[in-house]
Parts: C-alpha cells; structure tokens; sequence
C-alpha cells in the first residue's frame, strides 16, 4: 500500500521576531524622515519663498515693486511686514511710477491627485484676473499638467472678468468652467479635453477664492493705491526720530 | 591565492556591468515603464528622475541587505515596502531643496518610485540573499543601466520634440519640433525605436558568435 505524504511545513516564527523588525525598521525608517525634513526645511521653504517672488511678477505684467499685505479676520487690510504661518496674503505690484498695476493672490484647492496651489493677478481697474501661474501640483504628467502649459487654456485668464455687483458685496458673475468650445461670457473658462478634472478644479478654485477675496480687495482698494507712499512716510518718519 | 582574488573581482564587476547591458532594466528587463514613458520628455527630467530611483535602490539595497537576517520571511514584503516608501519621502525633500522646478516637472512620478517594480523586484531577487557589497554593486549597475535609458529616450525626445538638448538649442531657427515626440505617444515611438535598436545589435552580435563556433 502506498502511504500518503504528509506535507511539510514550514516552522513559523513567533510573533516577537516579526514584530520586532516590523516595529525596528519602522522606527529606524521614521527617524531618518524627520532628520531629512528637519535638514531640509529651511532651504526648501527658502526655494518657495523665491518661487512665489518670481510668480507675483509674471502674473501682474509690468510690476518693479511689491508689496505684502495681511487680511485681517475682520476684513481689514494691514501691511504684512514679517509673515506667520497660516495668515492670509496678498501681493500689491506698482509700476516704477508706483500706481497700482495689481494684486496676485494664492489660492488652492482640491486636484485629481493632490491640492494644487495657484496665484493669480487680479486687476482692480479693469475687475478681471489678468494672469495665472500653478505654484504647486501633483498633476499627472503630459494629462492633467496641461494646465501649467495648454496655450488655450492659459488664455482664459488674460482677462477673466470677475466684476463686483454695483454694492460690491459680491462677484456679479461667478468664474464657472464650460467644455472646449462652448465659451461665450468672459467669465467662463474654457476646460481642455483629456485634463478635465484638473482643469475644471482650476475654474472652482477661482470661483470660490474670487467671491471670497475680491469683494474685501474692492472694499479697501485705497489702502492698496496708497500703499508705497504710506510705507514711505513711515521710513521717513522713524528715519528722522 | 590570486586566481582566487582575481575571479572575486570579475564576480564582483559582473554585478555592476550586468545592470548597464546584459540585464538592463529598461531595454531587457522591461521594468519600469510608467516613468520611463511618462517623464523622458526632456533629457532634463530624464536625468533626474534616474538619479532619483538610483539613489532609492542604492539605499535601499543597503539597508535591505544589512538587515536581511533580522527581517522574518513572512513580513519581508511589507518590511520592503516600507523602506522604499522611506528613501522616496527622502529623495522628495532632497529634490525640493534642490530644484522646485525639477519636482514641479517630475510631479506625481516621484511619489510613484514606490511602486517601481524594478526597487522591491532587486530588494527580493538580490539584496535580501546577498552580502552589502554585492548589493551595492547590483544597485549601482542596475541604477546606472534605469538612467542611462531614461537619458537614450529624453535626449531623442527633447532633440525633436522642442529643439533643444538640456534647453540649450541644437537646430537653428527654422526647425520645426515634432511635438508628438514630447507628448506620451512620442514615449512610445522612442522606446520602441531603441528597443528595435538594441534587439537588432544583440541578433547581429549572436550570428556573428554563431559563425565563429561554426568555423572554429
């Protein structure tokens, strides 16, 4: 009679030895992350800062000078000097002879992969957002990072109006995204086939950020125009104490 | 006693120059695919995004090795995993301190080195059975082999499809770029060129070899 072979198995190791690599290397692994963002962090948030700078004056065409302003919970508008983490700016861009030629505003919101992080210029004169730049997105290469480079799809925001209603209380027309092709207002933004989801999160990014932002921008519009002279008046002053 | 060290050196050679040729990852092997398609479309990124999956299996391999008597059987895999996913959270920060431009063009692709099967494939197939030094060679060979094709496709990508070599212009004025070759479908064209390319080398280099046997 032939016998039956028993099958062989194999010695399992105890609960200890998985639990101590699993639990080693999960702390030697956390540990040379955060040396990593520790050693990193200031020149990376330095890179940011320097890219944010380069952006403020390519989205507001024919800017010399910057200014930061902080918006305060109430609505008010204040000279940022040194900036915390977690306030709300904005860039004020003068010309060389110091009027006025814009304000570039962060905004961000929800991608097809990640968040992704804008700046636009908004043009208080004309009520329209003059230019547009992704500072940050995780966009899936060649589909959906169209929306840093399609020429169409940059266009939309060569003059995006976003005027107030007559009480300025909020924007007349809110930006909405509308398929390629189908543009008929100007504050409608014309999506690109193949980078839908990407494109059209751009569109409610400014829809949200503009309803929010512009309306407080309008309201203290004079403390934006005035802002060089101001911040000269006050160098003079603690020049001459 | 020399014979001896001297079949340990061509062993050890062996362990680096088969990842450049005999076993390249890309024009062999065939791993990998998703970066190489997707972010050759200028030899820049190319460059760095082989640099980057080179460092992630360099040091990878190490640890794996290092640690390859103290990790059981039955958790190596998720014990992998986590060691690659580390060196690719390093190699972020490490790129974002380099070039945000660099990170901004290679996007999504550098989280995705995690999942490139050619880093737990050399983890489980080599590292976690051979000594350091072995693993570091193999790393090594098969790194240089991943950058070295990464660059064959993004310099012919960037050539015709903007003009240009490491954004230094290479045609004059009234060249015309072929803009399918930077879009994903001139990822295709490139690689299935090279791998014609390197088929053909390797059939001739055989019948040549075939002949020699036959007249010896």
């Amino acid at each position: 009679m032939n016998q039956a072979k028993a099958p062989q198995l194999t010695e399992l190791p105890g609960t200890w030895p998985m639990l101590r690599a699993m639990g080693g290397v999960g702390i030697l692994c956390s540990l040379l992350i955060v040396s990593t963002y520790q050693a990193t962090l200031p020149v990376i948030e330095r890179n940011k800062a320097e890219a944010l700078e380069k952006a403020v004056f390519e989205v507001l065409p024919g800017t010399e000078t910057k200014i930061d302003f902080r918006i305060m919970p109430d609505g008010r508008i204040e000279h940022a000097g040194t900036v915390t983490k977690g306030e709300r700016i904005v860039y004020a861009g003068y010309d060389a002879q110091q009027n006025l030629t814009g304000i570039a505003i962060e905004a961000q919101g929800q991608g097809f992969q990640d968040v992704i992080r804008i700046l636009y210029g908004f043009s208080p004169a004309q009520q329209t957002v003059i230019g547009f730049q992704v500072l940050e997105s995780k966009e899936t290469p060649g589909l959906g990072d169209k929306i840093e480079k399609d020429d169409d799809f940059l266009r939309n925001f060569a003059a995006l109006d976003v005027a107030l209603r007559a009480d300025k209380s909020a924007v007349k027309n809110p930006v909405i995204p509308v398929k390629k092709g189908e543009k008929a207002n100007p504050w409608e933004v014309e999506c690109i086939t193949g980078a839908t989801i990407s494109s059209k999160a751009i569109a409610n990014i400014l829809q949200s950020n503009t309803g929010d932002i512009i309306p407080v921008i309008m309201q203290n519009l004079a403390v934006f125009e005035a802002g060089p002279q101001q911040l000269t008046l006050v160098q003079k002053e603690m020049s001459g104490k | 006693m020399n014979n001896t060290e001297q079949q340990q050196k061509s062993a050890s050679a062996d362990e680096f120059i088969k990842g450049l040729w005999r076993e390249n990852p890309v024009f062999v092997q065939v791993l990998g695919m998703c970066p190489v398609l997707a972010v050759s479309n200028s030899a820049i990124n190319a460059l760095a995004m082989g640099l980057a999956t080179l460092f992630v299996l360099l040091m990878s391999n190490m640890l794996v090795s290092t640690l390859r008597n103290f990790i059981p059987k039955q958790v190596r895999i998720a014990t992998y995993i986590l060691i690659i996913a580390t060196f690719v959270t390093i190699v972020e920060f490490l790129i974002q301190a380099i070039s945000l431009e660099i990170h901004k063009a290679l996007g999504a692709f550098i989280s995705l080195i995690v999942v490139n099967c050619l880093i737990l494939g050399r983890a489980e197939a080599f590292a976690s059975k051979n000594t350091f030094g072995k693993s570091v060679l193999d790393a090594l060979g098969m790194g240089v082999g991943f950058t070295f094709a990464l660059l064959c496709l993004g310099v012919v990508r960037e050539i015709l499809g903007s003009g240009t070599l490491f954004g230094f212009p290479v045609f004059g004025t009234s060249f015309e770029p072929w803009v399918v070759m930077i879009l994903p479908g001139g990822g295709f064209f490139t690689l299935g060129a090279w791998l014609l390319l390197f088929n053909a080398m390797k059939e001739r280099k055989a019948a040549k070899l075939k002949e020699s046997s036959v007249a010896a």
